[in-house]
């Protein structure tokens, strides 16, 4: 967590108060609420009245997508990109086999890059029944950042609600919530150094999805249960931070990231980068090691002090092809040998000449393991 | 310096403290969750099956609780492929499988072992009781929780590369160990059925991949005695559930004397016509010390152990019990002992 998020949600901690209670300590934690609302839509670029605080981006997602489906039914048509993260794939699942919602998948290009004539051909097949559309704003697995601007202004010209995934965004790239035309946007703590189990919904004004979770009402009557007032606070802190050193570490990130691919070529030279080459997140690189199966290549990359990611792992911790890669039109051999390397505020030079030092024979040997 | 072990870790105590020990021994150690479904459930109910959601979360925890990394392999296709399937064909063709045998002959000491000595390690570690000490496997001090049959398959090169902790050390000592060293698996209750059939319906599982063909059951002299609905619900020295309506004429009950895939026969008998003392075996593997002194042969898993004399014949293998066996099916491992030591192990094709 960045120190500035800790001081001001450890400032916290020791008070007493329910955000919602009227006597006067409630009224303070109240008051630390309010203004870390203010301070976040300040930072992104919204209204205080938009910022609904959630536990995190996954019920930011779950209430975005389900919430607002619900909203607008009869409309049953709920337009997705493919390359989603599961916080927002897995409720569109669920409301198509549940709630027999049309869910359609947006296809993507090889970068992983959902086409604005792609959302305008698939919205006019039907406009009227579409209830909601949500494209996230950049790709956490290959860094993709997709064009969220032109994508919610076709769901403007129709009318319809546009949600957008910024957990990955926030921080990274400039995110304003009104210059977006986004009508909802997700972000979440501990992707910007602050704490875990806090995010936020942004929400425009007028729009009210059907709450997920019932019960007190707190936020805006669309999401209930007793705020996290420390976490609030925290999570404000580091929206703050962020924003405010966006430009500088999108500056650092990008040439720290550009440099990490150049020598990763060199390393390796059939070495595949996935993702968009230019218009990706500064602190992500994404390479797909011909030969090598990602999960083998993790354990001896971790064996030497680097720590990296394959794509995603199922409940059981089973590396899963990657949908994100497959949407993409990688085969499932080449989604399996993918590792993801991400750089952050804390990431040096001395990290990327760690991993090249290391990574030859780390891929020497993964290949001499194969697939399995 | 310590060799670069790899422990396979089910979620189970005995992977859990053989894991530890190794560690504590002062090996580089690294546990590995082995992943065999591709669609694993949440929970286990009881004592059945293995590699659920909740098992490498056990493996995960305990791995913490030692203190080494711990990963999960996905092994799915290969068991798929190499254990399930085969189980399959082998009933399909009338024989007995035994798919833990075959899981550690084709997956753990061998996919297993073989990513692992190609990503650096030396040895593969298991929780399987049984003692092995310079390259030679034999049977573990508890004679009830014994896993040596199961790993009388594997050659002395594949045995080169395996440890196991545990071999010197009863069950019982196992989970005080595993409660002394705060591992939370001390209590879970052993698996011992078939992994992969998860409600334990044998026959439901084959049914349901070999589909049902009614076919009769016939008595020594041929004459139907009655139906089934596919020889593959059988296994050789098997009484209940044959679904008989006319008693034999001694009133005695029947047993499924043997099975025949492509007339779909299931023939029962006597129990006296299931005995048997003389085993034709293929494929023997000899992976101990020389045949020495008193030998002795195990037909199947926690089966009895007869005295016996072997002949090696075209290849393969005639061993001579000293005393009738029953219930000997095609496909199980006949394995040799000399006193507690593996000496090899052979696959029965028939026996008379």
């Amino acid at each position: 967590m960045l120190p500035e998020a800790i001081e001001a949600m450890t400032e916290q901690l020791g008070r007493v108060g329910n955000a919602s209670s009227l006597h006067a300590a409630g009224r303070e934690v109240r008051r630390v609420v309010e203004e870390s609302r203010e301070t976040i839509a300040d930072a992104l670029g919204a209204r205080p009245s938009e910022v609904v605080f959630t536990s995190g981006g996954t019920e930011a997602d779950n209430l975005a997508i389900k919430g607002l489906y619900w909203a607008r039914r009869p409309r049953q048509r709920l337009l997705i990109s493919s390359v989603e993260h599961h916080a927002a794939l897995d409720p569109a699942q669920w409301l198509a086999d549940s709630q027999a919602a049309q869910v359609e998948l947006l296809p993507v290009d090889e970068h992983g890059r959902v086409h604005p004539d792609t959302l305008r051909a698939a919205v006019e097949r039907d406009p009227d029944d579409v209830a909601m559309i949500s494209v996230m704003w950049a790709n956490n697995e290959v860094g993709t950042v997709q064009p969220v601007h032109v994508l919610a202004a076709i769901a403007r010209d129709h009318g319809i609600p546009f949600h957008t995934d910024a957990v990955q965004a926030v921080g990274q790239l400039p995110v304003s919530f009104a210059e977006s035309g986004a009508d909802a946007l997700t972000l979440t703590g501990h992707k910007i150094g602050g704490p875990m189990g806090v995010g936020a919904l942004l929400l425009a004004r007028g729009l009210t999805p059907v709450s997920v979770q019932h019960g007190g009402g707190q936020e805006r009557d669309v999401r209930s249960g007793t705020l996290d007032a420390p976490a609030i606070a925290g999570l404000a802190a580091a929206v703050r931070t962020a924003v405010k050193e966006q430009a500088e570490q999108q500056r650092r990130l990008t040439a720290l990231r550009d440099d990490l691919i150049e020598r990763v070529r060199r390393a390796v030279p059939d070495v595949v980068l996935n993702g968009d080459p230019d218009d990706r997140l500064p602190g992500n690189a994404h390479f797909s090691f011909p030969g090598c199966e990602g999960d083998a290549l993790l354990m001896l990359l971790d064996a030497r002090g680097v720590e990296c990611s394959t794509g995603s792992a199922c409940s059981a911790g089973v590396a899963q092809p990657s949908h994100v890669l497959l949407a993409m039109g990688a085969d499932a051999a080449a989604a399996r040998g993918s590792l993801r390397f991400t750089l952050g505020h804390t990431s040096t030079k001395t990290d990327v000449d760690r991993l090249i030092e290391v990574l030859p024979a780390a891929v020497e040997r993964a290949r001499r393991a194969g697939l399995s | 310096m310590g060799m670069r072990v790899l422990a396979a870790m089910s979620g189970g105590v005995d992977s859990a403290v053989a894991a530890a020990r190794i560690a504590e021994a002062g090996h580089d150690v690294t546990g590995v969750h082995l992943a065999l479904s591709a669609n694993p459930q949440s929970h286990r109910t009881g004592a059945r099956g293995c590699c659920t959601v909740e098992d490498s979360r056990d493996a995960r925890r305990a791995a913490d609780v030692i203190g080494i990394p711990f990963y999960i392999w996905d092994m799915a296709e290969r068991f798929q492929r190499d254990v399930v399937e085969d189980f399959v064909a082998e009933y399909a063709a009338g024989r007995t499988p035994n798919p833990c045998l075959r899981c550690n002959e084709k997956i753990k000491f061998a996919a297993v072992l073989d990513r692992a000595l190609a990503l650096g390690f030396d040895a593969v570690a298991t929780g399987h009781h049984a003692q092995l000490v310079d390259g030679v496997l034999s049977r573990s001090v508890d004679a009830g929780k014994d896993q040596s049959y199961v790993l009388g398959v594997l050659t002395r090169e594949q045995l080169s590369h395996a440890i196991f902790p545990l071999g010197g050390s009863t069950k019982a000592e196992v989970r005080a160990e595993a409660a002394r060293r705060g591992l939370t698996v001390a209590d879970k209750p052993d698996s011992h059925d078939i992994c992969f059939i998860a409600d334990g319906d044998t026959r439901g599982f084959l049914a349901k991949r070999l589909g049902s063909a009614e076919g009769p059951i016939v008595d020594e002299g041929g004459e139907v005695v009655g139906s089934h609905h596919g020889a593959h619900g059988f296994t050789v020295g098997q009484r209940k559930g044959l679904r008989i309506d006319r008693p034999a004429p001694d009133g005695r009950p029947r047993y499924v004397l043997s099975i025949e895939p492509v007339s779909n026969t299931v023939t029962v008998g006597p129990r006296s016509a299931l005995e048997v003392t003389s085993i034709s075996c293929e494929r023997p593997v000899w992976n101990g010390p020389e045949a020495d002194g008193e030998l002795t042969v195990q037909l199947r898993a926690h089966g009895e152990v007869y005295g016996c004399r072997f002949e090696e014949r075209d290849g393969g293998l005639v061993i001579d019990l000293d005393r009738p066996a029953t219930g000997v099916a095609a496909g199980q491992a006949a394995v040799l002992y000399s006193g507690a030591t593996v000496i090899g192990s052979a696959t029965i094709a028939s026996a008379a």
